[in-house]
């Protein structure tokens, strides 16, 4: 039984929205369970745990990474930001405000994904990263509708606020520039 | 300790909300809730963490039917941090559901379905316990099972129970054979809906907390109070014993109802080791063993003159539920009222399955009821000639077809014409499968939308305090219905008070008990409870200022009168609160009471692959007064997409020889993504119906998953010429069928 002996669990230094926490976690602790179970930073979902849903995104050095696909262990160089990193419900970051004026979200659960995600994906595509739909971002202005929902499919929504959280991302990536 | 109550017997003509001299309701008002819902500040059951928490993982039968007859947790228990392995005879077989206060079939040993709960593995940290469950050695012997409903449908028998009068299980006028043989046009077709799951984003999640002999539970539930008094039962305690919050729920749709095993087991364990205890289920728990909406097989037959009038409807579901159980589908439900015909039959009946348990789902009934019957009145159409709308509205009855009662509200023909006209329907494809787009099939289709609202009984404090300030408490749920904004909207219109100046606070069983969310009348129960709280504080804020109630006016936290104008902050001392009240009367017998819509779907069917994407969606609805257009339309759209899911790609698959759900993950069972959704047009027709409740609201929240599916499926036909009467439409089903490919 010596492989479950995880008390020798590992020390770790985890950077969150600008903070370092210093831990010591069972390897087997992910990053998602890291920020929910030992940091109490709940506002990140579990909603699958397998990477179906995005409901658990976050930003590792500004890229969108599914947290529950990912051990803690692996991210002591990074800066992880979270949806509490981004705004607070007394000063919400410009595309948080976004969701909550296009009613973006029902239940509220796979909404810090969303954000997140979103956050994530107009960094992708003013790289120019290209889509299912081809590589178009050198051409297209400003990103669309189409881009956004293809690029936006990792995030279920039970709730389906699927049209309105396109509207919410597209307002803030013209209207805010994305860069806030 | 209620103060004032409204009972519905008779309409309520004149309503406080039309005299709002600075209104909210009805417009659109974001959610009061939002801020904290998108900065990640709303806590979940999940994400309490009292002090010595520790964690539950659900062991589970890896039999579809049998018992268990031995465990073996040696191994586990000898693993590190793991701190019981837990087998309690007060442990549920499954969800409760409907069932009042009593307790769910309890035991760990026999076995009805795959995956039922059979212990509670507990560790210290959740990686401890998720390594210990699987080190637990589980022996069984099986029974022989019933795993096949479709094989089994000879064995079908009438349900034993039609929940409280509101599912009727047969009903029957004129003579349907003698209709049958008579028709100048008859469709006689047969149908069949997959199992689905709720599937919502928050998975069930309980943490149980003991104190001094009471138990407190974080839960995700739907009716807290409902749950409160199952598990109250199930643990032998008195109610007042047991409190279950649920300020926020990340989804629900019928999936969160009565008490579910995590929250049984969570309370068991804690008793057990004098600590705090979490238990939230994985995916593929919720997938197996919480509840699902049950497959059917449903035989339409419609006959019609050569006029298009229907002479008969006919409409037979044979469904499928655990041995014991009550809950069925009643798919015929809005058969009974939609279409006139003078004969008429609607029968349902159960085959008992060794499956999961069936619960309800969004619009249980209308979702799969309305996905066939509207299926096949376009079939009947297409035989007699007619546009589908037309067969529709020369079909519309005066009063209720096999009731003598008028509709509280109808405005079905509306909703065809007004969406007829906001889609562009006079220009649409009317020969199937003719419109092309290179690769693509064109199709059109169109569906009515019904579902039933009631009046239920439901509590509601208001308490003006000392500051002027609003407080609302009640334990109804806000499982992103907006619940919180609509109860905050309808005390400041009456109070006269801005927005800002009101709190909710929901999901509490200490708190007032409602109907609980579920079966759309959250928000016009509650609502109506608030109303007739806040028409008292009217009153008596009235009789402070020693003015008649009828002359005063509140607004901007001002009570102004002839001759007199007063801060409301004066007049109500240290505070005054009101325990409003709901009772459902008369007015739920002497009206039928149903709120309508009509959908239009675009779709295109690639000619080579089958593939279906939905392009353009218009759905104009009626549903008495809209008391937060903002919410009323994602709720709307939330329904619209369950039925495309419906419709296009959800069902659970079960293995014929254990029960077992085999695409028991969000990559297998295919719920809509982003990339599956367009922009969708929902409007909402003014209306007002004074019979429902004070509001003159009725029910939103499943509205728009009925009928949105055969909406889908009728464009999916008139793009390809393929009638596919087996849920999902996938495109294995299409493609022997589709034209060939042009060359
Ligand atoms: S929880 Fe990580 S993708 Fe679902
Ligand atoms: S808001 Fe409920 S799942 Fe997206």
């Amino acid at each position: 039984m010596s492989w479950i002996e995880a008390d020798s669990g590992a020390a770790l230094t985890l950077s969150v929205n600008g903070m370092r926490h210093d831990l010591k976690l069972d390897a087997r602790v992910t990053l998602l369970d890291a920020l929910r179970e030992h940091l109490q930073l709940t506002g990140t979902k579990k909603g699958c745990d397998h990477g179906q849903c995005g409901a658990c995104t976050v930003l590792v050095n500004g890229r969108r990474i599914n947290s529950c696909l990912s051990l803690a262990v692996m991210h002591q160089a990074d800066e992880i930001t979270t949806i509490e990193g981004l705004g607070t419900a007394e000063n919400l970051h410009p595309l948080q405000a976004a969701f909550v004026a296009k009613d973006g979200f029902q239940c509220g659960y796979c909404t810090s994904g969303q954000i997140c995600s979103a956050i994530g994906m107009l960094g992708e595509w003013r790289e120019g990263w290209p889509s299912h739909l081809g590589d178009r971002a050198d051409a297209a202005p400003a990103i669309d509708a189409a881009e956004i929902r293809e690029r936006m499919s990792g995030n279920l929504c039970r709730c389906a606020a699927y049209p309105r959280i396109v509207e919410a991302i597209e307002h803030y990536a013209t209207h805010e520039g994305a860069d806030a | 300790m209620t103060d004032v109550s409204v009972k519905m017997d008779a309409p309520f003509e004149q309503s406080l909300l039309d005299r709002s001299p600075v209104p909210t309701i009805g417009k659109e008002i974001a959610r009061i809730d939002g801020p904290r819902k998108v900065s990640g500040a709303a806590r979940y059951a999940a994400e309490h963490f009292p002090d010595g928490v520790v964690h539950g993982v659900l062991l589970r039968a890896p039999v579809g039917c049998g018992r268990i007859t031995a465990v073996d947790a040696t191994a586990a228990l000898a693993m590190p941090g793991v701190l019981a392995v837990i087998r309690d005879e007060r442990m549920i077989r499954n969800a409760g559901d409907f069932g009042g206060d009593a307790a769910p079939v309890q035991g760990v040993d026999e076995v009805a379905y795959f995956g039922q709960p059979i212990g509670l593995v507990v560790a210290d940290s959740l990686e401890r316990a998720r390594a210990a469950s699987l080190c637990v050695r589980v022996s069984f012997e099986s029974a022989p099972g019933v795993f096949d409903m479709m094989a089994a449908r000879d064995s079908a028998l009438p349900p034993t129970d039609d929940i409280f009068g509101l599912f009727l299980i047969h009903t029957e006028q004129g003579d349907v054979e003698r209709a049958a043989g008579e028709a100048k046009f008859l469709v006689d077709t047969i149908w069949e809906t997959p199992s689905q799951n709720h599937a919502a984003m928050e998975p069930h999640a309980s943490v149980a907390i003991w104190q001094e002999g009471r138990l407190t539970l974080h839960g995700s539930y739907q009716s807290p109070v409902v749950t409160r008094d199952q598990l109250a039962t199930v643990m032998g305690l008195p109610p007042s014993q047991v409190r279950v919050l649920s300020p926020f729920v990340g989804g629900g749709f019928g999936g969160k109802l009565g008490v579910m095993p995590e929250a049984v087991a969570a309370a068991i364990a804690a008793q057990q080791l004098g600590r705090p205890v979490k238990v939230v289920m994985s995916r593929q728990q919720v997938f197996e063993t919480t509840g699902r909406r049950p497959m059917t097989h449903q035989r339409v037959r419609l006959g019609a003159n050569r006029d298009g009038r229907l002479t008969l409807v006919q409409h037979e579901t044979i469904t499928d539920q655990l041995e014991g159980e009550v809950f069925f589908e009643p798919a015929g439900l809005a058969t009974h009222l939609l279409y006139a015909g003078e004969n008429r039959m609607v029968d349902h009946k159960v085959v008992r399955t060794n499956k999961q348990l069936a619960v309800s789902m969004r619009a249980p009934g209308e979702a799969v009821g309305l996905l066939t019957l509207e299926c096949a009145m376009d079939e009947l159409a297409e035989r007699l000639g007619l546009d589908p709308i037309e067969l529709r509205l020369l079909n519309e009855p005066e009063t209720h077809p096999e009731m003598d009662v008028p509709f509280s509200s109808r405005a079905l023909v509306d909703c065809f014409r007004q969406g007829a006209a906001r889609f562009g329907w006079e220009t649409r494809n009317t020969r199937p499968g003719q419109m092309r787009d290179g690769d693509w099939l064109i199709g059109q289709g169109v569906a009515a939308a019904a579902r039933g609202n009631l009046f239920g009984p439901s509590r509601v404090r208001a308490t003006i305090q000392g500051d002027g300030r609003v407080l609302v408490e009640t334990e109804m749920t806000d499982i992103g219905t907006g619940t919180y904004t609509i109860l905050a909207q309808i005390a400041a219109d009456l109070l006269g008070m801005p927005l800002e100046q009101v709190e909710v606070r929901l999901g509490d069983t200490n708190d007032p008990r409602s109907a609980g969310s579920g079966g759309s009348w959250g928000a016009t129960t509650s609502g109506s409870a608030l109303y007739a709280a806040c028409a008292e504080l009217r009153a008596r804020l009235a009789a402070a200022a020693g003015v008649p109630v009828e002359a005063v006016t509140l607004a901007n936290g001002v009570l102004t009168a002839p001759g007199i104008s007063r801060p409301i902050s004066e007049l109500v001392g240290n505070g005054l609160s009101v325990e409003g009240a709901t009772e459902p009367g008369e007015s739920n017998q002497r009206f039928n009471q149903t709120s309508y819509g009509a959908h239009f779907c675009e779709v295109r069917v690639h000619a080579v692959t089958g593939e279906v994407r939905v392009l353009r969606w218009t759905s104009v609805f009626a549903a008495g007064r809209i008391l937060n257009l903002q919410t009323a339309i994602s709720q709307a759209i939330g329904g619209v997409v369950f039925g495309i899911g419906g419709a296009l790609t959800e069902e659970l698959v079960h293995d014929p020889r254990t029960g077992k759900i085999v695409n028991r993950d969000l990559g297998e069972y295919h719920v809509p993504a982003h990339a599956d959704i367009p922009a969708i047009d929902i409007q909402f027709l003014e209306e007002r119906d004074p019979v429902a409740n004070p509001l003159h609201a009725k029910g939103v929240g499943e509205l728009g998953v009925c009928g949105a599916g055969a909406a889908v499926a009728n464009a999916v036909y008139n793009a390809t010429g393929v009638r596919v009467r087996q849920f999902p439409i996938t495109l294995d089903k299409l493609l022997p069928g589709l034209p060939p490919v042009a060359g």
